[in-house]
This record gives structure tokens, C-alpha cells and sequence, in this order.
């Protein structure tokens, strides 16, 4: 037996067979970083209403990579690495403030808002002696820059000049999604948490690209019928595999339905009541019947709408087996005084403690810890075929499929 | 930090008889009783001290009626899924801050530092949060109960998940 590792291959083309090692192998994440994270990508970095004056930073990641999001003074958001051209510090300690420039507190070399080198400290030396070289060009350094494009509130960044517009890069399907909950709504932050998954960051994104699950695993949901497969609704998946959207209609013509009692799931309990049911009490704000709306951007972010309780997610990949969800509950600057009080009711379902999302939060470590000694073994994506198009079921595995199809497609090159 | 009104400081050891009652309830599995300290018209939420500081309003779990309470741990015992977990509460003096407030006669607001140890089906402990309970305590049939507690964690970050209150 030799020494050297197994092979790290793919069984095959077909998207329906996921091999282990892709959410443990430590070269293969940092391949992710490289091909995908500064890959011809977009990643979500900010709210826009988080940067309303020039001089509004937020720090956030893409990748591993931190950065900083800020409103210049032209009014445009500039977004670059939050990491000192000298010697590698990062430049903003604090999650958001505002500031006239960046200064970095090592040696105090200095960035305006598009994250230029304006500024170094003793450059002429002192007294006539140290400093700088005159050869030294302070605009051929500085912390690598990012693109920035703006969408309905949302902030994207790419390191890469090849990443198409943001628009061409979530066709119109997903654009329409996206518009349907944020189009023409000046959004409200109600609050932001973080949580520390034990888990590799695509268990994750798979999970929330997961339709067939939801009713399954989160007991509420099928419970309350906030969501069930015998639902009305579907997954909508991008022709290129990357994004999705999955929805429920509210109809009462499967109240009776048996289908659940037939497969003896958990998750159907009859005697299950609420003793408070104004949690539940939702207003079709959208105006389509659509009770539930789960939205993903390629790789890493997540818009939410389930019933009146709203908010987006943001994946931030910590090393092979653990990961951050970044958590922003919002609202809108004109909600009323009794939506406002809905949403905030309604955010129990989601989030770390959510009724429905709570279980989300420790199944990608159970896959993480039962799959620890199976690298060269697969996992099964084969629910509703071996395709990644939409479909107007959710009893599928379509867009965890399309996930992938994305996934080599970056990776393989 | 205005001192203490003197006239709802007499409360200070039933507040804390409350606190270590609460902890034993919760800490001994006993999630049927967590509901019944509170008042019939009450708040409960979760945040963190950053979102308190800035005045953000979302919690980790937010309830504002009895019921919600109990529909809490009805989901913990009948929908939810999560590994068995256990909490240890260490749960600091109440500091007595002046009296609830509106138009109740008898009660105190109080604030009160807390630890939560939490203990895994594996053996795990970890410390899990840390912060402060921001309390209206009431007298309710003869008893003090939360009418509201605050529960502000000094860090944003949860490990896993929430699932037991704090």
C-alpha cells in the first residue's frame, strides 16, 4: 500500500452521486476559494440601507477573504479587501461604522473609500534619513479591489473582471424572485445574528436548496402546513444550475390529505395546536398567495420570505467542516406598526432557535460527523430524476442537482 | 447609573429566589414549569447586547403572550429536532433598579448577570451564553412573575443552535 492519498474523482458525470471527501478534503477548499469565492462570482456583501451617507462601511467576507464595503463620496459602494498593502493587517477592526478614510492601526498607512494607498506614515523618513524609496509607487499598492453591483437593496461583490453583470449571472427568472419580495422597498434591518455551524459550507447551501426536506425534517412546518410537498408550488432552478427559488401557494384543498399518514412520517401529528395561533397570522403582502419563498444566489446567499418574516442569509465558509450563517431579519421603512409586530412574531420560525429552521442548524453536522470515515463513499441525489430544471413539485433534489452542475463547472473548469 | 429606588429594594431576595427557581426549572428538564413564571401579559425575547445597543428589535425567540411560551416548549417536546442537550444556569444577584414602571404598584425592574453551561449527549460542555436578564417583575396572585425579561446576550454568535431558553 502506498502512502499517497485515494484519488479525489468524481463517480462519473451524473449529478446524482455526491462523493464525501468534497466537504472534508482541505486542498479542495482551498481550490474553492481560489475557483469559486475570487472565481468568476457573485457574492452577497451588504444592504444597501446598511451604507446610506458616504463614509458607511460594513466588514464582511467573501470567502475567507475579509473585506470592507463602503459609500464613497460619488455616492457609489466601493468594496476591496480589508487588508493593509504593507504588511497584511486588516485595515477596519469594527463590523460597520463610518469613517473619511481607512487608517490601519499597525503603521498607519492610510485608504480612501475605493481603497487606494493615499497615505504613509514617516514616507520621507525622519530628520532626512529612513522612510520609503523614491521609486516606491503608493498607487501600484493596495488591497485588491472588488467589483460591486446593486440590486433591489442587495450588495454583490466579485473579485473577477470575467463574472458576468449581475443580472445576466441570475437571469430573468431569478431577478423576477428577487424583485418580487425587495423590488421598490426600502428595507429595515430588525436585527442580525450569527451562528456557528459545525458543518462544510455547501452541506449547508445544499440544505436550503433542499425541497424535499423541509416537511420532512422540520416537523413544524408540516404540522402548521406552512409547508407540505402535497402543497402547492415548485422549484424554480437557473438554466446554468447556480440559483433557485422554491415556493408554496396556500390552497386548503390539501388539508385532508392523506398522503402523509400513508408514508408514517413524524412529522404529521393531528392533536399538534398552538395555544397562541397569532404567530401564523399572515398577510398575503405580496398579493400572490405565496406563503413561502426560499431564494439562493451561487454560492452563498440566501433571501427569505416565509409568510410575513423575511430575511437573508449569508454562508461564510470557515475551513472545511464549519462555516458561519450570517443572519439579517428585515423589514421595510413603510411597514406598519402591525406588520412590524408580525415580522418580529414571525422571526420565532427562523433563525438559530426557529421552529422551522432550528433543525438546519445541526443536520449538516450529523452529516459532517456520520460521513467522517466515508471520504471515498457518495451521497444519493437522486429524488425527481437526474436533472437540475425547474419543476412544479417539490418531492425532487432538482436544485441540489443544479448546485452541483454549478459547483463542477467552476471547479473542473 | 441612577441609584436604586429605595422602595422597590425590599423585593431584592424574592428576585433572586425568582432567578434560582427559574434556573432549577429549566436546568432540571422541567420546561412545563418555564411558562409559569412569567406574568399573563408578558414579553420574552432573546437578543444580543449589539442589537440591544442599537436598538434593533428582533430576537432569537421573541413572545409576547403566555401562550407563546408554552407553544415554545410544546415544539422543543413535540416537533423539534436536536441532540439532547442539557443547560446549567449560574445565575448572579439581581441589581434592583427602581420600580416596573405603568401603573403596577407592587414589583421592580432588576437586572441580573447570567452563565449557561451546556452539556451535550456526548459529554460536551461548553459555555454557551453569557449576559444579562432586563427584568419588570410583578406581583401576580400573590407572587412575583416576569411581566418582561430581556435576555441580552453579550455575544451575537450561537453555537449550532437555540433550542432550550435561556
Amino acid at each position: 500500500m502506498g502512502a499517497t492519498d485515494p484519488a479525489r474523482a468524481w463517480p462519473g458525470a451524473t449529478l446524482t452521486r455526491v462523493p464525501f471527501w468534497l466537504y472534508q478534503d482541505e486542498a479542495n477548499y482551498h481550490a474553492e476559494l481560489r475557483r469559486i469565492f475570487e472565481g468568476p462570482t457573485w457574492s452577497f456583501v451588504s444592504l444597501e440601507s446598511d451604507l446610506t451617507r458616504p463614509g458607511d462601511f460594513r466588514t464582511t467576507f467573501v470567502g475567507e477573504m475579509p473585506v470592507i464595503v463602503v459609500r464613497a463620496e460619488d455616492g457609489a459602494i466601493r468594496a476591496f479587501e480589508n487588508r493593509c498593502a504593507h504588511r497584511g493587517a486588516l485595515i477596519a477592526l469594527d463590523d460597520c461604522g463610518s469613517a473619511k478614510n481607512f487608517q490601519c492601526v499597525y503603521h498607519a498607512w492610510t485608504y480612501d473609500h475605493e481603497g487606494n494607498l493615499t497615505g504613509i506614515a514617516f514616507e520621507k523618513g525622519s530628520n532626512g534619513r529612513g522612510g520609503m524609496p523614491p521609486s516606491f509607487s503608493k498607487a501600484a499598492h493596495g488591497p485588491r479591489k472588488l467589483r460591486t453591483a446593486t440590486l433591489h437593496g442587495l450588495v454583490f461583490a466579485s473579485l473577477s473582471r470575467e463574472a458576468p453583470p449581475i443580472e445576466e449571472y441570475l437571469g430573468e427568472a431569478i431577478l423576477g424572485r428577487i424583485a418580487r419580495v425587495l423590488g421598490g422597498r426600502r428595507v429595515r434591518v430588525l436585527g442580525r445574528f450569527v451562528q456557528a455551524l459545525p458543518n462544510n459550507w455547501k452541506l449547508y447551501v445544499e440544505n436550503v436548496k433542499d425541497t424535499y426536506h423541509a416537511s420532512l425534517l422540520h416537523a413544524f412546518f408540516g404540522t402548521f402546513r406552512i409547508t407540505r410537498l402535497t402543497q402547492g408550488g415548485g422549484v424554480l432552478v437557473s438554466p446554468d444550475g447556480a440559483h433557485h427559488a422554491s415556493y408554496t401557494i396556500d390552497r386548503a384543498d390539501d388539508r385532508s390529505s392523506a398522503a402523509y399518514r400513508e408514508q408514517g412520517i413524524r412529522s404529521e401529528r393531528q392533536d399538534y395546536k398552538l395555544a397562541d395561533p397569532s404567530l401564523l397570522e399572515s398577510v398575503n403582502e405580496f398579493g400572490d398567495d405565496i406563503r413561502l419563498q426560499i431564494l439562493t444566489v451561487f454560492p452563498t446567499f440566501v433571501l427569505q420570505q416565509i409568510q410575513n418574516c423575511l430575511a437573508v442569509r449569508q454562508v461564510v465558509p470557515k475551513g472545511p467542516g464549519a462555516m458561519e450563517l450570517h443572519w439579517t431579519y428585515i423589514g421595510f421603512e413603510d411597514d406598519t406598526p402591525e406588520m412590524h409586530r408580525r415580522r418580529l412574531k414571525q422571526l420565532n420560525l427562523v433563525g438559530p432557535a426557529g421552529y422551522v429552521s432550528m433543525e438546519d442548524g445541526c443536520v449538516g453536522g450529523f452529516v459532517q460527523r456520520g460521513a467522517a470515515a466515508a471520504s471515498d463513499e457518495v451521497s444519493i441525489v437522486n429524488m425527481g430524476g437526474e436533472g437540475a430544471e425547474s419543476d412544479d413539485t417539490r418531492a425532487t433534489e432538482a436544485s441540489v442537482r443544479g448546485f452541483w452542475k454549478a459547483y463542477r463547472r467552476y471547479m473542473d473548469g | 447609573m441612577a441609584p436604586a429606588d429605595p422602595t422597590a429594594l425590599h423585593l431584592q431576595p424574592q428576585v433572586a429566589q425568582l432567578n434560582a427557581d427559574y434556573a432549577r426549572a429549566i436546568d432540571d428538564d422541567r420546561l412545563e414549569d418555564w411558562p409559569e413564571f412569567f406574568a399573563e401579559e408578558c414579553l420574552y425575547t432573546i437578543t444580543s447586547a449589539d442589537n440591544h445597543r442599537q436598538g434593533l428589535p428582533a430576537g432569537l425567540m421573541w413572545a409576547d403572550s403566555k401562550g407563546m411560551l408554552r407553544d415554545r416548549v410544546a415544539a422543543l417536546r413535540e416537533a423539534n429536532i436536536y441532540e439532547r442537550q442539557s443547560y446549567r444556569h449560574v445565575i448572579g444577584q439581581p441589581a434592583i433598579l427602581g420600580k416596573p414602571g405603568g401603573e403596577t404598584a407592587d414589583g421592580a425592574r432588576a437586572e441580573t448577570p447570567f452563565l449557561v453551561v451546556r452539556i451535550m449527549r456526548d459529554g460536551r460542555m461548553d459555555l454557551f451564553a453569557t449576559g444579562r436578564y432586563l427584568d419588570a417583575v410583578v406581583m401576580e396572585a400573590g407572587a412575583l412573575r416576569f411581566r418582561e425579561r430581556i435576555v441580552v446576550c453579550d455575544s451575537s454568535r450561537v453555537d449550532t443552535l437555540l433550542a432550550i431558553p435561556l
